[in-house]
């Protein structure tokens, strides 16, 4: 594969399996108005999905439906941050704060980026990730300074992703690669703004910023949690006991 | 043979799925429309969102109306740049919406939401996070004093609000 497709490969792996997982919130949200705020983000996240994946697989003839249900656990390229499972609504919550002031600083440069296609998509989703960010923020706030049983919960779960956030900062070789193209963006340039945005945040919370010695890493090689294989044998079964049925 | 301007018009009158009371045209979904020496119709639109599942039913709506005026050979491609905004919604959209109990997108769409000027170097000054909104107007009764009771809504362009004059909760059209 050619570095802009493996790249946009990754982009769009993120955005799927964050959306697998935010989607198992349906039906199961504190309140009704919760439940359509995780669904609807899900559903923003699944519609980056897949521009990026079919553009992904526009350079070798795959289809979005075959990157999406036919690859198992070692192709995917996402990190491992985004299977983690749900846990408890303050988990949630902490991931996404985390996940879309990632997603926010990743797409507003590349909206800027020589390649139109990814530019577009880009342009796009930043507008739709500010408000996933914005939802973050304010439960994030509400959370950590609330009761004190919510306190409590909220910073164990910031303690829990923390480990995880590193891997989305990662440069490699294809990271460099396709910034100097200026196609892509390499992540480990904006992770001072990203570190920044959110300290502020969990200072207004009154949480603490964890500081944990321990990081992983791996899922951009294809190595992954034990939570990923049950992640894809639910979202990928009916495709594969179905093959004639052409399109989901 | 047709003209551009006559498919454009019968394109452009094709109801959105979700919000029936509002035309693609209006809407401003609705991109371009060519009609190429052999005939052939083209036409482009953008989603609202990345994810908006009315897509596909929109796209099949048009080669639908289309076939309908006699017009067979069709082609609907989806285009996400330039990335719509809500500044794209027609004045009649805006008084449709209203009339059928959606309170419209405030406009223009916010400034802080465009891209960056020159290189990216992410949040800086003059752009203002998401949480700067204009009061949003009960479509029912009028009245300023409403709240928001959830971003999301009914679907991923609206959010939930309450009124608290008339007591009735309603969908706005969000602004981005």
């Amino acid at each position: 594969m050619s570095a802009v497709a493996t790249y946009t490969l990754r982009l769009g792996d993120d955005a799927l399996v964050a959306a697998q997982r935010l989607a198992g919130w349906i039906s199961r949200a504190p309140e009704l108005e919760e439940d359509l705020a995780l669904a609807n983000i899900a559903l923003d996240l699944l519609g980056q999905a897949r521009s990026l994946l079919t553009y992904a697989g526009s350079f070798d003839g795959r289809s979005e439906d075959d990157l999406a249900y036919l690859r198992d656990e070692r192709e995917f390229c996402n990190v491992q941050f985004v299977e983690l499972p749900n846990g408890d609504f303050g988990m949630t919550i902490a991931r996404m704060l985390f996940f879309s002031a990632y997603q926010y600083l990743l797409y507003d440069r590349l909206s800027g980026s020589a390649d139109p296609t990814l530019a577009a998509v880009a342009a796009r989703a930043v507008k739709e990730v500010a408000y996933h960010r914005d939802h973050a923020v304010q439960w994030t706030l509400r959370l950590g300074d609330g009761t004190d049983e919510s306190h409590v919960r909220m910073q164990a779960a910031l303690e829990a992703c923390w480990p995880y956030t590193a891997e989305l900062f990662e440069s490699d070789a294809l990271t460099r690669e396709v910034a100097a193209a200026g196609v892509g963006v390499d992540p480990g340039t904006f992770s001072p703004q990203w570190a920044s945005f959110v300290d502020g945040i969990l200072k207004e919370a009154t949480l603490t910023v964890p500081v944990l010695p321990a990081r992983v890493t791996g899922g951009r090689r294809g190595i992954h949690t034990e939570h990923m294989g049950y992640l894809l044998a639910e979202m990928q079964y009916l495709r594969r006991s179905y093959p004639e049925d052409t399109e989901w | 043979m047709v003209t551009a301007e006559e498919v454009r018009e019968l394109v452009a009158a094709v109801p959105d799925p979700e919000i029936p009371v509002l035309t693609i045209g209006d809407l401003g979904v609705l991109r371009t429309v060519d009609v190429g020496d052999s005939g052939r119709v083209e036409v482009t639109i953008t989603p609202t969102y990345t994810g908006c599942p009315a897509m596909e039913a929109i796209r099949a709506d048009i080669e639908t109306s289309l076939r309908r005026h006699g017009i067979d050979d069709v082609s609907v491609r989806t285009v996400l740049a330039p990335a719509w905004t809500t500044d794209w919604m027609s004045e009649s959209g805006r008084r449709k919406l209203a009339e059928f109990g959606i309170a419209p997108p405030a406009h223009p769409a916010r400034p802080a939401l465009g891209p960056a000027p020159g290189p990216a170097q992410g949040p800086g000054p003059g752009r203002v996070p998401v949480p700067v909104e204009l009061a949003v107007r009960c479509p029912r009764c009028g009245s300023f004093d409403t709240l928001v009771v959830s971003r999301w809504g009914s679907t991923a362009c609206k959010a939930q609000y309450r009124c608290t004059a008339c007591l009735e909760p309603f969908d706005y059209f969000r602004v981005h």
